[in-house]
Parts: structure tokens; C-alpha cells; sequence
């Protein structure tokens, strides 16, 4: 993809926002559509368009792929450790009421936490498969 | 009105999408229609109102599993060869399925039906009561994060245990190129078939 001006520019114009985007549909999919899992694939489209474009050696230094695997455990851990956090603070498991001071708030909060295991685990899940099939030879 | 005639035209798209990726045999040309066939999909759930749904079906759909088709198809053939068998019965086995799901249908009750079995169960408790107890505006969230956050905790597993066995399947052998690197091993290997690795 060396000679390919044009997509170079172009996606490198792009992947900011495409980022920015995923940020937001992460963050803001309490009020809009949208969540974890959407924001993942989002943001791992990103790495993925990188790695099209510039490489995937390149890729790799972006996102190395010893912490992309740890960040798909760390994910899932995130989300469980918020419903056992409410089973300390005297809930049910993935009871988020307990864990603000009100139980509204608590859901907010609980809510924001496990949105961000989720998207964690979706990204870097997500970024390791392109990684293993782009990085097969025949 | 205006929704039934755009339903009727993505319809038809996705029609011809599937006959054409059906009677092709360049792969290449197969991987792009079923880019677009995903992408007409979640135009549709756009029209159904399933925004949630959409947006992971263009991502994923239309976008991640596009780029990993064309990654197989890098390491494999690019043309499909012709079939050995004749296609009569497989015809017909999917004609008669699809003629007992289409009889089922009539059973359905008509789309967006307010007394359907699925909108008296707990989907009026979701939208009465979520927005007191959760305190979000998009009810999806609330229900997917929230009411239903074990089968989201087993859905994010899912998704971990799909990662690992890709991890397994293609990667994890020292010195191949797939990018994750095994920890050194704690004693030498032999390396039997003599081509420089100890797999």
C-alpha cells in the first residue's frame, strides 16, 4: 500500500475521528445508540484500517500485541469485578444499585464500568483476530 | 407508506444481493456482496428502528468481517470451484424450510402489534419503569446493561473465548509471523522435522 497516496492521506485524515467516534458511542450510549460493543468494533476498525494501509509492522508498534491480549482478559475482568463489587457492598452480583448513593447513581456508574469492559474486550478481541489472519503467510 | 416502499426496495436489494454471491464464482466479488449484503441488512433494521442493531451489523458485518473474509482469501484461492454434486436436493430441502417458516408466519402477529405476546411480558415494565429505577433515556442500554447484565457478562465471554481460540488456532507457535509471541519455553524442545522451529 506503499504507492497508494491517496488512501494514505485520506485514512490518516480519518482515523482520528473514526476514534473520536468510538469514544463517543462508548460513552454515550446511555443516551444514544450505541454501547460496548459498537464502540469496540469502532475503535478496532480503526487499528484495522492502520494496519491495512501502513502495515502490519507498523500496526503492531501501534498496538502491541502482548498488551492488545492482556486487554481481552482485562475487559471480561473489568465486568466481573463490578458485580462482585456489589456483592461487597451488600447487593446481588452485577447489582449496581449498591455502589453510588443513590441507586440511580449507582446504576450510572455500574453501567459506565461494564460498557468499558465491554468495549475493551470487543477491541482488543477484535484487533487480535485481524492480527492472526493478516499476519498468516500462505 | 414511504417506510413500506423503502422495506419493498432494500428487500429487492438484498434479493438480487444473494442470488448474485449464489451463481458467482470469482470469491473475491462473493466477500464484496456480502459487505453489501450486510450493509442493506442494516439499512433494514435502521427502517425497523433497531438502531442498537444496525450500527453492530454495518461494523461488524459490513466492515470487520469483510477485512478477515479478505485475509482468507489471501491465503487461499481466489475462484470457487465448480460444484460436484447436483443441486436438486438441496433446492428443494430449502424450499420446503422456507415454505414452512413463510406458513408460520401467518400465525405472527402483524409487526409492531401492541397486544403481541412479546410487548405484554416484560417490555412494559423496561419502558415504564427503567427510566425511575435506571435512570437512562435509551431503554437498550438499560435493559442490555442492567436487567440483563448476566447474559452481557456471558456475551463479553463469548467474545474473550472467541479471541482465545483464534489465538489458538492460528497463533501462539514461537517463531511463526502471527504476532503473538509465547513466552520463551522453560526447557529446549527438540525440533524433530529440522526446519529451524520446535512445532
Amino acid at each position: 500500500m506503499k504507492h497508494h497516496r491517496v488512501l494514505r492521506i485520506v485514512s490518516k485524515l480519518l482515523i482520528p475521528f473514526i476514534m473520536l467516534f468510538a469514544l463517543y458511542v462508548q460513552f454515550h450510549g446511555d443516551f444514544g445508540p450505541g454501547g460496548g460493543f459498537q464502540a469496540g468494533v469502532i475503535l478496532a476498525s480503526a487499528f484495522i484500517l492502520y494496519g491495512l494501509i501502513f502495515g502490519l509492522e507498523n500496526a503492531r508498534k501501534v498496538a502491541p500485541p502482548a498488551v492488545v491480549t492482556r486487554l481481552v482478559a482485562a475487559g471480561v475482568l473489568i465486568y466481573a469485578a463490578t458485580g462482585y463489587a456489589g456483592l461487597l457492598k451488600g447487593g446481588n452480583f452485577l447489582d449496581y444499585g449498591v455502589l453510588g448513593a443513590t441507586p440511580v447513581a449507582g446504576q450510572h456508574l455500574g453501567i459506565l464500568i461494564i460498557e468499558f469492559g465491554v468495549g475493551t474486550t470487543v477491541a482488543a478481541s477484535m484487533i487480535t483476530i485481524f492480527f492472526l489472519f493478516a499476519g498468516r503467510e500462505r | 407508506m414511504i417506510i413500506t416502499l423503502i422495506d419493498i426496495i432494500l428487500l429487492t436489494f438484498m434479493g438480487a444481493t444473494a442470488i448474485a454471491i449464489l451463481r458467482l464464482r470469482s470469491l473475491f466479488a462473493v466477500v464484496m456482496l456480502s459487505g453489501i449484503y450486510s450493509l442493506l441488512a442494516a439499512s433494514m433494521f435502521v427502517a425497523l428502528d433497531a438502531v442498537d442493531v444496525a450500527f453492530t451489523e454495518a461494523a461488524v458485518g459490513a466492515g470487520i468481517s469483510t477485512v478477515l473474509m479478505m485475509a482468507t482469501l489471501a491465503l487461499t484461492g481466489e475462484r470457487e470451484r465448480p460444484a460436484a454434486h447436483t443441486t436438486w436436493l438441496p433446492l428443494a430441502v430449502v424450499t420446503v424450510t422456507g415454505a414452512a417458516l413463510l406458513y408460520a408466519t401467518f400465525d405472527m402477529p402483524p409487526f409492531g402489534a401492541a397486544d403481541a405476546p412479546v410487548n405484554l411480558h416484560v417490555a412494559p415494565r423496561y419502558l415504564n419503569d427503567s427510566f425511575g429505577e435506571v435512570g437512562l433515556p435509551n431503554v437498550v442500554t438499560s435493559v442490555l446493561a442492567s436487567y440483563r447484565g448476566y447474559d452481557t457478562l456471558g456475551e463479553v465471554t463469548v467474545i474473550f473465548t472467541a479471541a482465545v481460540a483464534v489465538m489458538i488456532l492460528l497463533g501462539g507457535r514461537k517463531g511463526d509471523d502471527a504476532g503473538i509471541k509465547n513466552e520463551p519455553p522453560k526447557e529446549k524442545l527438540a525440533d524433530n522435522d529440522g526446519d529451524g522451529d520446535t512445532a
